[in-house]
């Protein structure tokens, strides 16, 4: 794994101000989970129309910049999607989207977000 | 002196691995230890001459085997200044020796009847969970806490009563690197009647240990700590108490007769040693403790001190670094977050320059509680390491501060 790539400014900086962080008092859908592994923590919060489409995402959360970017770059791509679509999502879509090279024992705190969104949806991961 | 503890680096061929175009720098010993040559060696020269099954076989065979296995205990007994050979079982690790201490004790004292079991908050889980089964059986867990500093707040030996039945501590916490004052615990112990278990993973490994002059009842410890092999660790406890507490496991060689509905057990320690045991892995502890000795345990600690020494200059230095546990009197391992980084991240940045350093909760979660953190990064140092490897955490430091800009 390229450390320059994993920890790159453009990262960092996702990292620093990520996107959709927070609550949603009125979620229709929500669902918190953790990694035993290192205490990472995530709350996910969504509101869907009548479509079952996702008209807005937050999620809330301490851990590692892994965990944190892959959730700020996971809520800003299903945003818009249909829950079905976003039960359709594959682990190996999440790393790409993360655009780093994660190692095998990292790969856990960048699928936490998934695994918190499929939850609320209903879905176990 | 130095120029022994270079040549020593040489008897462990895994230091020389090169990971991302660095040197190895092995910072997580107490985790595990490498192996160093002579241990292989043995390992596989017992394989290749003496193999067979122990205490069954009436063939030369494996009566060789059976005495390299007794003469690996006896070797053992010798290490730790105990009584007797019967008192060492041969276990897995300080996980199994824990539970077995547990199990067994427990159902010896707890057949029943109600009683308190004293631990600390900075243990690791296997010195937590074990006792947690026998709450079923009428047990009472209670937590001695810490001072802030990480030093153990002795003024739990006050709550010892005729109550306690068990009181169980780390010899050496694996985060906090506290060594607590085991003779001073052990005094209160005895005189309200209750048992001392000491759980010596990371104490055993790095200074000289004689249970007699410990005065506790138990110690545990893992060969892969020291040396040694994975699989391969050590129950030690009083015979008398060995001989009243019923079997762990049962099975093969732990029976003196067996019926249809009952069994008796064999004599020590073969009672407490169901199955086929680890015993490759007996003899490889036997030679990690030659090893250990050629070098000499009191050498080993000095030379943990001075490296212990240059680390604390580095973390006294370091701004916006929070160091867990006290200044003075700890062992060789530095637990620490890194302002807002998050301690897998601090990891990962470290193993870019080749560090290899633990990040997590290190089976402590009650501890991590106790700090309100949910992970911390740990670099813990053996013998083998240089001042070179010690001084790479400063860089490691640097570096995590120039990424998170923290």
């Amino acid at each position: 794994m390229s450390f320059d790539e994993l920890y790159s400014e453009i990262f960092m900086e996702i990292y620093d101000h990520p996107h959709n962080f927070g609550t949603i008092e009125s979620a229709d859908l929500k669902s918190e989970d953790s990694n035993p592994l290192c205490g990472d923590k995530i709350n996910i919060y969504i509101k869907i129309d009548e479509n079952r489409r996702i008209t807005d995402v937050k999620f809330t959360g301490k851990g590692c910049a892994i965990s944190m970017v892959s959730a700020s770059m996971l809520t800003d791509k299903i945003k818009g999607m249909r829950i079905e679509e976003v039960l359709a999502i594959k682990p190996e879509e999440v790393i790409e989207l993360l655009k780093v090279p994660v190692g095998s024992t990292r790969v856990k705190c960048a699928l936490l977000p998934l695994a918190v969104i499929r939850k609320a949806t209903g879905i176990n991961p | 002196m130095s120029d022994i503890w270079e040549s020593i680096r040489n008897d462990f061929p895994i230091l020389n691995r090169r990971f991302n175009g660095n040197r190895l720098i092995y910072l997580d010993n107490a985790a595990t230890t490498q192996i160093p040559e002579y241990v292989l060696d043995g390992l596989m020269e017992f394989y290749k001459n003496s193999n067979a099954n122990v205490h069954r076989g009436v063939y030369a065979l494996s009566e060789e085997a059976t005495d390299r296995y007794e003469k690996a205990r006896e070797t053992v007994r010798s290490f730790i200044g105990a009584n007797r050979p019967e008192e060492i079982l041969f276990v897995r690790g300080s996980t199994e020796g824990l539970n077995l201490i547990a199990s067994s004790l427990g159902k010896y004292l707890f057949n029943g009847k109600k009683g308190g079991i004293i631990t600390t908050i900075m243990e690791h889980h296997s010195n937590i969970v074990p006792w947690q089964f026998l709450q079923e059986s009428g047990a009472e867990l209670i937590f001695a806490d810490i001072h802030d500093d990480g030093t153990l707040d002795y003024s739990f030996l006050d709550m010892i009563d005729e109550n306690t039945k068990i009181v169980t501590v780390t010899g050496t916490s694996n985060v906090l690197g506290v060594i607590p004052d085991i003779k001073k615990i052990a005094r209160k112990v005895h005189d309200a009647g209750a048992y001392l278990v000491v759980d010596g993973a990371q104490l055993v490994p790095h200074k000289e240990v004689n249970v007699n002059d410990l005065e506790c009842d138990f110690l545990v410890f893992s060969g892969h700590k020291m040396v040694a092999p994975t699989g391969i660790g050590v129950v030690w406890g009083k015979y008398d108490l060995l001989e009243k507490i019923p079997p762990y496991m049962g099975g093969g060689d732990m029976i003196k007769e067996v019926h249809k509905y009952n069994a008796t057990w064999n004599d020590l320690p073969q009672k407490f040693e169901a199955g086929t045991t680890n015993i490759a892995g007996a003899i490889a502890l036997e030679k990690a403790i030659q090893y250990l000795k050629k070098i000499g345990m009191n050498k080993i600690e000095e030379r943990e001190h001075t490296l212990t020494k240059m680390g604390m200059e580095i973390f006294d230095r370091m701004k916006n670094v929070t160091l867990y546990g006290p200044h003075e009197n700890r062992a060789s391992l530095f637990s620490f977050n890194i302002g807002r980084a998050h301690a897998h991240d601090v990891a990962s940045i470290f193993d870019s320059l080749g560090i290899a350093i633990r990040a997590g909760h290190h089976c402590a979660q009650p501890l991590m509680e106790r700090y309100n953190v949910t992970a911390m990064a740990r670099a813990s140092l053996y013998f083998y390491n240089s001042e070179e490897d010690v001084a790479m955490i400063e860089k490691g430091i640097e570096k995590v501060k120039q990424v998170f800009r923290t």
